[in-house]
């Protein structure tokens, strides 16, 4: 396929554009919802995009995506190591819970000291919360998706029982624990803020997410656990053939995966959040991981792009009852942008069905030509060795094309 | 051989002049195919030459870039296989498209069953199966469940049911390649049951033995080109050989006599479970020397699955020991295994030997991604990685050339063949395990991997053949053991061994 392709050939051949695709059908969806509900498209996304372009925006965006960002990243690490991580939820929360305990309990350490301790106290949390999960399905074959989402509501229960601990708890009225320690948080200094005109909640947690996204890709292209739970990922049989040790390798994924999400967690509730409150409900951070991840291919470049895109909607959207559209809008458009790429083998299906039709029209094309110039039929001669080389591999170029 | 049944009037099936292109690639180019009534009618090529390409315009399942197919004279469109099935073609494909868990009979009445009012009629569905399968000799046990019968009888299954659809040319695409030597000869004798009946089979296939056995006339595809058109008998196996590959073929390994030397591989009265907890290996005992392949001759499920998966360190023995040069490998990992001296080339190379998704280079490093020069402190070094898949792919010949950061999955089924092969080499262990090596590969790519195997023997390796291919066994081994019921029932000198014999020890009639 030397040939020249044409827009709708690269359109449907690069997953990037499907993704693109997909958003744009996202807000056209959210456009007819708006639109059915008599409120004005052009106001709602004015609304939207103004309010994620002034830099007091950008840095709400930044803020709110920063968690987003982790727990996108610990999915789309566990999906390449062929796990899914729907435990992100309740990895996240016993993260955030640990990095609030350390905070409370250990008020008087000073920074330097206090902020590791609580990146570490999270990341151990939600690698434990990975591990308990692998184990199951390691020892006993439990299925993990199962596994996880029970463990999503027992990290839940456990995160508002510890909220509810004298000593943890706030001393006054609020149903949450308390503030955590000013030295275990990762605010910007106030002069900073205020000069720059930032959220007040400004924190640099972003830096953190950088350096997680960075290791991240080099674990998985560079390092030799990547390619051992790639491997596993992709063929846990030929793994282990190889010599590889699958379980401990799903373990390890898991572990990392789980570290991911607590360090989510911990970054929330050490930048935003300063504490934690005592919830009816699931907060969805994990949740929300799926799908930049889903929207981030997978990767790790991708999973910082989505989730920015999530936190600038999360932020954008909780502008929009402003102009009379509802919040919910966003989740309109998440779900379908999810949707989309969730069915964008169509899109391939689409082009493929285009190309073949093009590939019709230039094989007569050819055939005409070459009717002309046709060899002598002398191709016997050749080495038969052409025969064992070359054998299997046209019938699969054929399916490649048909499949594209 | 039902010669005289041969109508020559109107062929029952014309292809002509059949040109199938996929983009750039002309799989059939110009191929022509005449099959009159009752007769059995071989279609011969390597893999890849572009038969099944051939068969699938015939059944409706893809369709000619141009050229006529006709049945019995009328030039049909073939849309999808309802049209084929509609002309009476039945097609039983290479791999099996049964349902486990229904019965026979199910499965065969499948989309046509007989129903009353609404209801199934399984009674009626019965007995129509009954009558079919005795009206051709094809026994079957109705009631029986697909997952529980021999793959012989799963054959049948598919046979009868092209036939119940009425099916009067039947397509067989490579039958013989999961029988047993006892089945084949069953299934010719079918075959030719058929043909006296008035049908028509159109056999697919790269086996000259079974050419000479059954058919009555052969049509040779190579490289997706139309060769000729020859009435079997007048034509030797090394003539149709010839005529496939394009130049003379050996069919003689050479193999030089060797005296064994030291023992490398020792199974010491081995027993362990299958899947169902159903002890399946019971006291086997094995050696493979230096300069020695030893050929496990035996039936698919008496042991031979779970004999390798011990050894390479998948599964867990119940008793017994497995010793390689004197160290027991026995239930430890199969990467204590590596360690020790063993390596291997799997049965099932996509899902053991492979992993798809990934590049070639990744995949030559399988064992070894850890080690230098492939990685420094945990991190891979791609320059040496690319250059040992450089040199691999070259000393192979694995193609296409270049092809160093293509998924493995791109590659043809000999290439990725040869791409274990070639990191087996490398690893340079002094016991390699070969289950069914050439299986699914062509004469060409058959022919390298049983030099390789000699030459790894010659070089001083103990060699351990599993293969389901009795002439494989017997022109390889040094050896052969027969396994039979979880035991080695008898152990014969590979130039000694004949098919009949050694069928006979197989199937538990032989010598303890």
């Amino acid at each position: 396929m030397k040939k020249k392709r044409s827009v709708i050939e690269i359109i449907s051949s690069v997953r990037f554009i499907h993704i693109l695709l997909a958003i744009i059908l996202g807000f056209a969806v959210g456009a007819l919802f708006l639109a059915v509900m008599g409120v004005s498209v052009g106001d709602a996304y004015g609304k939207l995009l103004d309010s994620v372009t002034t830099v007091k925006g950008i840095s709400y965006v930044i803020v709110y995506a920063t968690p987003y960002i982790l727990t996108g990243l610990s999915v789309a690490f566990s999906f390449k190591t062929g796990v899914f991580n729907i435990g992100a939820e309740g990895q996240f929360v016993v993260g955030s819970m640990a990095a609030a305990v350390t905070g409370i309990l250990l008020k008087d350490l000073p920074k330097p000291a206090l902020i590791p301790l609580c990146f570490l106290a999270a990341m151990a949390a939600g690698a434990l919360w990975g591990i308990i999960v692998g184990t199951l399905k390691t020892k006993w074959g439990i299925n993990e998706v199962l596994a996880m989402i029970m463990f999503n509501w027992i990290a839940f229960y456990l995160s508002n029982y510890i909220a509810g601990l004298p000593g943890i708890k706030n001393t006054g009225t609020a149903e949450a624990t308390q503030t955590i320690s000013e030295n275990a948080r990762t605010l910007l200094s106030k002069q900073t803020i205020a000069d720059l005109g930032l959220a007040p909640t400004a924190n640099w947690g972003i830096l953190v997410a950088l350096i997680a996204m960075i290791l991240v890709w080099f674990i998985i292209e560079k390092t030799t656990l990547g390619y051992e739970l790639k491997a596993v990922g992709s063929n846990r049989f030929a793994a282990e053939y190889g010599g590889i040790g699958v379980n401990r390798s799903i373990l390890t994924a898991l572990a990392i995966s789980g570290a991911l999400a607590g360090l989510g967690g911990s970054l929330q509730v050490m930048g935003m959040g300063s504490r934690i409150s005592i919830f009816s409900a699931q907060e969805g951070f994990g949740f929300g991981g799926i799908v930049v991840a889903l929207i981030g291919c997978s990767n790790p470049f991708g999973a910082l792009a989505a989730g920015l895109f999530y936190g600038a909607l999360t932020y954008g959207g909780s502008k929009l009852n402003l102009v009379g559209a509802p919040t919910q809008l966003i989740s309109v458009i998440v779900g379908t942008v999810v949707f989309f790429i969730a069915i964008s083998v169509i899109f391939e299906r689409l082009g493929g069905g285009i190309r073949a039709r093009r590939n019709a029209v230039a094989r007569e094309d050819k055939e005409k030509r070459e009717a002309a110039k046709k060899p002598p039929l002398e191709e016997a001669k050749e080495p038969p060795a052409e025969a064992a080389g070359s054998g299997g591999a046209p019938e699969e170029e054929g399916k490649e094309g048909e499949a594209k | 051989m039902g010669k005289e049944h041969v109508d020559m009037n109107t062929p029952v099936i014309e292809m002509r002049n059949i040109v199938k292109k996929f983009g750039d690639f002309t799989a059939n180019d110009g191929i022509n195919l005449t099959v009159h009534k009752g007769e059995i009618h071989a279609i011969l090529g390597e893999n890849g030459a572009g038969k099944s390409t051939l068969m699938n315009q015939l059944y409706g399942l893809i369709r000619p870039t141009s050229g006529d197919i006709l049945v019995r004279g009328q030039k049909i469109e073939m849309n999808n296989p309802r049209d084929a099935i509609a002309a009476g073609i039945g097609m039983v494909h290479q791999h099996f498209m049964l349902i486990q868990p229904f019965t026979v009979t199910e499965n065969i009445v499948l989309g046509t069953e007989p129903v009353n009012g609404i209801k199934l009629d399984m009674v009626k569905a019965r007995q129509n199966v009954l009558d079919i399968s005795e009206k051709y000799g094809l026994s079957i046990d109705p009631d029986a469940r697909i997952e529980d019968i021999s793959v012989g009888m799963q054959q049948r299954v598919e046979i009868l049911k092209a036939l119940y659809r009425g099916a009067e040319i039947l397509i067989l695409d490579e039958p013989t390649s999961s029988l047993t030597p006892q089945e084949i000869l069953e299934l010719i004798q079918i075959m030719h049951k058929l043909t006296e009946d008035g049908k028509s089979i159109i056999l697919i296939t790269h086996k000259l033995k079974e050419i000479k056995e059954s058919a009555d006339f052969c049509t040779i595809i190579r490289l997706g080109k139309y060769i000729s058109t020859v009435d079997v008998d007048t034509v030797t196996e090394s003539d149709l050989a010839n005529m496939m590959v394009g130049r003379n073929v050996t069919f003689k390994v050479d193999k030089p006599e060797m005296e064994p030397g030291e023992v490398v591989l020792e199974v010491k009265d081995l027993h362990a479970k299958d899947y169902r907890d159903v002890e399946i290996l019971k006291g086997l005992n094995l050696k493979v020397r230096r300069n020695e392949i030893v050929g496990i001759a035996g039936i698919d499920g008496n042991g031979q699955t779970e004999l390798v998966e011990i050894i390479t360190g998948l599964k867990k023995a119940t008793a017994g020991d497995v010793l390689v040069n004197g160290v027991s490998v026995c239930n430890k990992t199969p990467h204590f295994g590596f360690e020790h001296g063993v390596s291997s080339i799997p049965a099932d190379r996509q899902k053991h030997g492979l992993v798809l998704a990934h590049s070639v280079e990744d995949n030559l490093i399988l064992q070894n991604y850890k080690k230098d020069p492939y990685a420094k402190r945990s991190i891979l070094q791609r320059g040496p990685i690319f250059s040992h898949a450089q040199e691999a792919i070259g000393k192979f010949d694995i193609r296409p050339g270049g092809s160093e950061k293509r998924p493995a999955g791109t590659l043809s089924g000999g290439n990725q063949q040869k791409v274990i092969i070639a990191r087996e080499v490398y690893n340079d262990k002094d016991l390699l395990i070969a289950v069914n090596p050439t299986r699914g590969l062509d004469v060409g790519a058959i022919e390298y991997v049983h030099g390789y195997l000699v030459e790894q023997r010659n070089k001083g390796k103990a060699i351990l053949l599993v293969s389901f291919e009795l002439d494989e066994i017997m022109s390889l081994s040094d050896v052969i053991d027969v396994i039979f019921d979880g035991r080695i029932v008898s152990r014969v000198p590979g130039k000694e061994a004949d098919e009949k014999t050694l069928g006979l020890m197989m199937a538990g009639g032989g010598k303890a």
